[in-house]
């Protein structure tokens, strides 16, 4: 083992311990002093509780070093209060501050388009198209799509009302639910950000916005346009790693958004208990893609390799993460991939301008001890060759590695796509569903029956049918995972309803106040109340007069 | 112990089985099940009331409006409401996908605990059950030490109604309660005080589980005498049925203290006297229309926040205490410090404060200055003062001239904000509790789209811009070759 790995080795065994003895108080103050305890641990072989690691690396520090903070708990707490204090002036609350903060927003992207697609180039080499596709005009649409329908979205819902309750009209009011913090990630770090932060304000909340500092250029960014475009009396960034976001959590928010990892979600969850503050996170985990042996087998492969190799190379929470299909259709299927591979990418991916580098080191060299385990060289059918100095692994396909492997046991978050065979389709709901649950799951089939049935025996956060990814720019469909791949959702409507409280508010009035409901009561008020709970109106009636039905 | 804890883990395994094998899935399933739950309540009406009068001392009419009647109501809502909340919903996808088709299913989260209380002991515990029932759920009930004879009523006889391989119920305290949080769920729903709610939410973090929380809080009232004076009879009821009627006081939507203008203190605290008396007559204690404390711990913990030295002296009506009988008066306090433990902790008993204020628009920055309550109620017929209170300040709920009937409103979310919960249910939105929401996209692979992919071009880029924009009609311009891919 290398002196890296070594290191967080212990320091992922450090942690677990951690995390089990002090459960219900997890020592957060431990965290602040020494940052590599959450910036450690790939090398998950060792004796970590299974469910332990399921990891989405999106915000795990790569770098392990000591950190010289400058915003520490003291900072945090005033920034926090001095939000409170601009939210509870109310302006946040009116229709017109959030409507020009949107277009702010909206105005930012479109005059930094550039600056922007920059920043992601520097931190992830993400192709301009995909950062276009991805991040800016994802995020852009997002936004135009709160500027349109802010006024319906925060317009009361009036609801009916039942007899029980009968003179009155109901309402649901949304409401901000007041200071929020939102933690994004790095693998598609302008996205990430800016998409929570609409909502966020499109509902009428001070946010606070902690990039991740392992895209220090998008980071960087994000503070320089927020405080250039936006509202800093209530909409802040703080930049840093693991000291700063420790003290922000230490902090008593309203809500806290969290993009990234399980590990870390755990943590983000338990320091949100003390202040009973709900949470939202969205996670990763193994996304499978289960091909069937009838279908368009090109369009099916461009779309495994547009959802892979295509989507910051493999490094999304809802890439591809392994196909599975059956044993005589595999290589089949892998030599339309290998096709396929070339036409996008060309003879020789390395080079391709067209493929996101790996984050950085750290993540390149868990990668690789990924494909240096045991038993895995021989199962390589594409690809494998890496390049340490450019970041650079090329795209890798694998057939039937063991299932003991971390390829297999954790999320990749990379270029790597193994594919596992099963006799029948069948079978690989079985594959599916003896792992966590992923954030995303796809199946690539003609046939219904199949479809159907994938759709009901298969939980994760969403499902794609005959296509990968899409369906998360769709914004009528709420994004989330759930169990081990978060809780919560958001995106269109859905991320105005996560920064919101929904508040019944009940209009009664002073007309037909009856004594049935107050002591001292009486065989007959109970009657009465009987008809009446059960919307019996006739029966309410008789009993009013003294008669009973059931006499 | 070790016991405890192994009944637990098989009963847990138990419920996973049921749960894969589908059964708890069907509609079929579901709506069985909350028929049983309706035939159980109507079968041991008389049962059901005998322990809630043990346990809390409930008149029969008391018990049957706020649990047995309620449950029921609850149960049919559901059983009428299934067939249509299953349904799947459509999303409207961007042209662009066609021919792919959006919806979104509603999927049962799996295995759930739920943790009721013991003021309404059957309500609480039952109401989260048809949710998670009708969720298509399998379901683990704890239901609370403090009202035993309710909890081992619950234990005995939903068994012998429902699937008891898949919704079982567990009694016990805090160590069983500990054991249960050991376990992973796939949902906790939990109906308590903020304090054991923090170490639900820490223990849930641990399994990444989903947690609702009903809480609680100081639920203020504000009386605006200026515009309801002529319904002030009606106001008076309404907040002495509020306060005293509904379990002493021991519910997290009752009425904690009011708020009124100085000038009407007096008068206001003249006609709540005349009010409590005609409840309960000139002998409260034996009216039997009064809920009794529910616990020892609980009677001394009213009795050590009236003890309070300033809170004494602010007492105008009541505070007599019989410890053997856990009775405590109906109490008026008027100006008690605002500093006193009263004033910061939730009653949770027959005691209420009058706070007086110089204006009744002071009471919005006092209600600010407190955490959030899982519910406002405010008599007021000036449209001024109700829109601030409902865009200033923050709450569960508000409830404008009456209290607590809310909860009988089962088209309105019913849940807390900040420090008084989070999650909310029933009607729909207790489907909505139990339920994980998959979104879905059916595609199609006889068409595609050569701009999704690499190798990037200046086309491509062109492309995606209009369809993000979705101009389609420059999009078919553009694939004719009749406008510059610069010109976008």
């Amino acid at each position: 083992m290398t002196k890296l790995q070594l290191l967080n080795t212990n320091h992922t065994l450090c942690f677990a311990k951690g995390f089990y003895r002090y459960r219900t108080r997890l020592n957060l103050a431990s965290l602040a002093t020494s940052p590599n305890l959450i910036s450690g641990g790939y090398s998950s072989k060792t004796c970590i509780p299974s469910r332990l690691k399921f990891t989405c690396y999106a915000t795990l520090s790569a770098v392990v070093k000591n950190h010289t903070s400058a915003f520490d708990g003291k900072e945090a707490a005033l920034l926090v209060e001095e939000l409170r204090v601009n939210f509870n002036t109310g302006r946040a609350k009116s229709y017109e501050w959030r409507i020009s903060q949107l277009q702010n927003i909206a105005k930012m992207i479109d005059e930094k388009e550039r600056c922007i697609a920059q920043a992601l180039y520097q931190d992830l080499s993400k192709p301009e198209l995909e950062a276009f596709i991805a991040e800016i005009s994802n995020t852009k649409s997002s936004c135009m799509l709160a500027i349109k329908e802010l006024k319906n979205w925060m317009a009361p819902e009036t609801v009916k009302t039942s007899m029980t309750t009968f003179p009155s009209s109901a309402q649901i009011v949304s409401e901000p639910l007041g200071v929020v913090l939102v933690i994004s990630a790095w693998n598609f770090p302008f996205l990430l950000s800016v998409e929570p932060v609409i909502g966020a304000i499109a509902a009428g909340n001070a946010v606070v916005l902690k990039p991740s500092e392992i895209a220090p250029a998008t980071s960087s960014l994000l503070a320089k346009l927020f405080s250039e475009y936006l509202d800093n009396t209530t909409i802040r960034v703080i930049e840093g790693g693991v000291p700063e976001t420790t003290a922000l959590l230490d902090q008593r928010w309203d809500k806290i958004f969290f993009t990234g990892g399980a590990r870390v979600g755990r943590i983000v969850m338990a320091a949100a208990a003390k202040n009973l503050t709900p949470v939202v996170l969205e996670l990763g985990g193994k996304c499978p893609a289960l091909v069937d042996s009838d279908v368009n087998l090109q369009v099916a492969a461009r779309r495994i390799i547009a959802g892979k190799w295509g989507c910051n190379n493999g490094q999304a929470c809802i890439g591809v993460d392994y196909v599975i299909t059956t044993k005589d259709y595999a290589s089949k299927l892998i030599d339309v991939l290998k096709t396929e591979l070339k036409t996008f990418f060309g003879e020789n991916p390395l080079e391709s301008q067209d493929l996101s580098r790996i984050v950085n080191s750290f993540h390149f060299k868990r990668l690789e001890s990924m494909l240096n385990e045991n038993g895995i060289a021989d199962k390589v059918v594409q690809g494998g060759q890496t390049s340490e100095d450019k970041l650079n692994i090329s795209p890798t396909i694998l057939l039937d590695v063991p299932e003991a492997s971390s390829m297999m046991q954790e999320e990749i978050f990379g270029p790597i796509l193994p594919v596992v065979t099963v006799q029948k389709i069948e079978d690989g709901f079985q594959v599916i569903r003896s792992k966590p649950k992923p954030l995303a799951a796809y199946l690539f089939t003609d046939n219904k029956e199949l479809q159907k049935q994938f759709v009901q025996d298969v939980s994760a956060g969403g499902i794609s049918i005959n296509d990968t990814v899409v369906h998360v720019t769709v914004k009528d469909l709420p994004f989330g995972g759930v169990g081990e791949s978060g809780l919560g959702a958001y995106h269109g409507k859905f991320s105005y309803e996560t920064f919101s409280h929904k508040k019944g508010v009940l209009y009664r009035s002073f007309a037909g106040d009856s004594d049935l409901r107050y002591p001292p009561y009486t065989p007959k008020k109970k009657m009465v109340l009987k008809a009446l709970l059960s919307s019996d109106i006739f029966g309410a009636i008789l009993a009013f007069f003294g008669f009973s039905k059931d006499s | 112990m070790e016991d405890m804890k192994e009944t637990v883990e098989q009963s847990l395994r138990e419920m996973r089985e049921t749960f894969a094998s589908g059964r708890t899935r069907s509609v079929k399933w579901r709506k069985t099940q909350l028929r049983a739950i309706i035939e159980m309540v109507k079968d041991n009406e008389d049962k059901m009331c005998d322990v809630l009068f043990q346990d809390l001392g409930k008149h029969s009419t008391e018990a049957f409006r706020d649990e047995l009647g309620f449950v029921i109501r609850s149960a049919t809502t559901a059983l009428d409401c299934l067939d249509k909340w299953v349904v799947p919903r459509k999303s409207n996808l961007p042209l662009l996908f066609y021919p792919a088709k959006g919806k979104v299913i509603s999927e049962p989260y799996g295995t759930v605990l739920v943790m009721s209380s013991w003021n309404f002991p059957i309500s609480l515990s039952l109401d989260p059950l048809i949710g998670a029932i009708s969720g298509g759920n399998t379901v683990l009930l704890k239901s609370s030490e403090l009202s035993p004879n309710a909890s081992a009523f619950l234990a005995k006889t939903i068994p012998s109604y429902l699937d008891n391989k898949a919704i079982k119920v567990i009694e016990g305290g805090p160590d069983v309660a500990t054991i249960l949080l050991q376990q992973q769920w796939d949902k906790i729903f939990f109906t308590g005080s903020p304090k054991i709610g923090r170490i639900i939410l820490a223990a849930a973090a641990e399994h990444l589980t989903p947690v609702t929380l009903e809480l609680g809080g100081k639920c203020p009232t504000i009386v605006d005498h200026h515009s309801v004076s002529k319904d002030m009879k009606s106001v008076v009821k309404r907040i002495s049925g509020g306060k005293w009627g509904s379990c002493s006081g021991q519910a997290c939507i009752s009425v904690d203290y009011v708020l009124v203008e100085q000038s009407f203190a007096s008068p206001l605290i003249e006609m709540l006297k005349t009010t409590v008396k005609s409840f309960f007559g000139d002998n409260p204690k034996e009216s039997g229309c009064l809920s009794k404390i529910v616990s020892k711990k609980h009677f001394q913990r009213l009795a050590r926040l009236l003890n309070d030295p300033g809170v004494k002296a602010s007492i105008v009506y009541g505070g007599s205490m019989d410890e053997d009988k856990l009775f405590v008066e109906p109490t008026i306090l008027l100006d008690p410090p605002l500093d006193s433990e009263i004033m910061n902790e939730e009653i949770f008993g027959p005691i209420l404060p009058i706070i007086t204020l110089r204006d009744i628009q002071e009471s919005i920055g006092f209600i600010k200055s407190k955490p959030k309550p899982l519910a406002i109620y405010a008599f007021t017929k000036d449209e001024n003062l109700k829109t601030r209170i409902l865009s200033e300040t923050s709450s569960g709920s508000v409830t404008f001239n009456d209290v607590m009937i809310q909860y009988m409103c089962d088209a309105l979310p019913f849940g807390g904000v900040g420090e008084s919960g989070i999650g909310r249910y029933h009607g729909k939105y207790s489907f909505e509790c139990f339920s994980h929401e998959k979104a879905i996209m059916e595609g199609s692979l006889a068409m595609d789209l050569e701009a999704r992919y690499p190798p990037w071009n200046s086309f491509k880029l062109a492309f995606i811009r209009l369809a993000f924009r979705e101009a389609y009609f420059k999009l078919v311009l553009l694939m004719l070759g009749l406008i510059k891919v610069r010109d976008q």
